[in-house]
């Protein structure tokens, strides 16, 4: 690790990975710190993601990918199954990765494409100069050492506290953090090539529960609830194992996982004077499925080749990131997110017997295109009463 | 001031991102807590596992 840079990126997750890799690629002398002891652990994750999500990054590899999926299913309240699946029967629609290998990779070909990278590393404090974001102490072993660069790249994750230190408010509302746990279980009967997500108040209040497979009998079995419907007695981890009891009283549980996932709006501006925030830490979480995956990638990608116009011209001001800023929101990504917020106001209003009714009105949805938006537009075919109810929005789905 | 159980704690960072005075850190395996913590309990609330005890908070 040297003491001057063009691009230091806080964080070792894909978002960080994906921004430390483009920077390099487009020749910028870029460092990479990761406050933990190694890139991918403790896995934080559902692990699931898109297939065209993931192939516009990467090439799927078996080395990280853990099983394939073909489709997915949604159960009610009241234990109705709507499965869904693609157009063309039996296609791949998506994947559940193994993290801790995926993030390796990333890491591994921005460090090919010639960023430094340091890991056990943390960001303890940003270099400010006239409020301009100009560098980060970074803590290693017990020793601190400045690092400066043009352009900071926050990509911390959901605790997002870098930006918080350059007096950006990145706090997510009580109600709007999906208080989350997993088990990855063994020796489980499930469908090995289908995504699970279960409905209901007293399964996941303002969530969802999840059973995302990683082989023939094992799975990531995991939840989230709103932040506001967590408490003593009635917490993630207790409904996580209310339904395992019951659902897989057998299963053996080989890793625990908890973790916070933002469902917020973005932040209001990602970016300041000499700083860009990207993935997680800057609330770019699809609002109603939770994933960030590929959101992190696609704003670090978009970070790094904002930075590179910046610095080319020899200007890093906000102003002159703000590019980032604009594009990511006028994106398709962007788009989604708006709508899939408003999406989920909706969906976390509505009662059991609502979201029954809902469910009840299609037992097999065959989706032209596997996507949420897909999904959301042939519900409300199959529920012309969810048009009016959705008003404005519906029209907008169109 | 907030209380950690650490044998409870899976240092997730849960907490660290609801916290409005930014007082709390995950340092890899531990949690700290920063004299600025209000103990409002915002954090112990959401906590996956019930890790945070706010000793006056909500």
């Amino acid at each position: 690790m040297e003491s001057k840079y063009d691009v230091l990126v806080i964080g070792g997750g894909p978002a960080g990975a994906i921004a430390a890799k483009s920077a390099a690629e487009k020749g910028l002398k870029t460092c990479l710190v990761e406050k933990r002891p190694a890139i991918g652990a403790p896995v934080r994750c559902a692990e699931g993601i898109g297939r065209e999500a993931l192939m516009e990054f990467i090439e799927p590899d078996p080395c990280w990918i853990s099983a394939e999926m073909t489709g997915a299913a949604i159960v009610a309240p009241d234990g109705t199954l709507m499965q869904l699946s693609s157009a063309q029967a039996g296609s791949k629609v998506g994947y559940v990765l193994d993290r801790k290998f995926f993030d390796r990779e990333l890491v591994w070909r921005a460090a090919d494409a010639g960023a430094d990278i340091a890991v056990k590393s943390r960001a303890i404090a940003p270099i400010l100069e006239n409020g301009a974001v100009k560098g980060a102490k970074i803590e290693h072993l017990g020793k601190v050492t400045s690092i400066t660069a043009d352009v900071i790249i926050a990509a911390d994750g959901v605790e997002s506290k870098f930006s918080k230190w350059c007096g950006i408010d990145t706090t997510v509302p009580v109600r709007e953090i999906m208080s989350g746990a997993q088990y990855v279980m063994t020796d489980i009967e499930i469908d090995p090539h289908s995504t699970i997500f279960y409905l209901g108040n007293e399964v996941a209040p303002e969530g969802y529960l999840w059973v995302f497979p990683k082989g023939d009998r094992s799975a990531n079995v995991g939840i989230g609830i709103s932040g506001r419907k967590s408490g003593k007695g009635h917490r993630a981890i207790d409904y996580l194992n209310k339904f395992v009891e019951k659902t897989f009283p057998d299963g053996k549980t080989i890793e625990h996982i908890i973790g916070g996932v933002s469902v917020c709006r973005p932040l209001d501006c990602t970016v300041a004077d000499g700083l860009m925030i990207i993935g997680d830490a800057a609330r770019v979480v699809d609002p109603l499925t939770g994933g960030g995956i590929y959101n992190g990638m696609f704003t670090g990608r978009l970070a790094a080749e904002v930075a590179a116009e910046a610095i080319a011209r020899g200007n890093v001001s906000k102003k002159a990131l703000m590019p980032y800023d604009k594009a990511w929101r006028a994106s398709k990504m962007g788009k989604a997110i708006d709508r899939n917020y408003n999406i989920k106001e909706y969906l976390i209003k509505q009662s059991d017997s609502k979201l029954n009714d809902i469910i009840h009105s299609g037992s097999k949805l065959d989706l032209k295109e596997f996507s949420t938006l897909m999904l959301i537009k042939e519900l409300i075919r199959v529920n012309p009463k969810l048009v009016i109810e959705l008003g404005a929005l519906a029209a907008s789905l169109r | 001031m907030l209380k950690v159980h650490r044998d409870i704690c899976g240092y997730c960072g849960c907490c660290v991102s609801v916290c409005p005075e930014g007082a709390l850190e995950l340092i890899d395996a531990y949690l700290s807590v920063e004299e600025k913590c209000t103990d409002c309990g915002i954090c112990a609330k959401v906590c996956p596992v019930g890790a945070l005890e706010a000793r006056h908070g909500k």
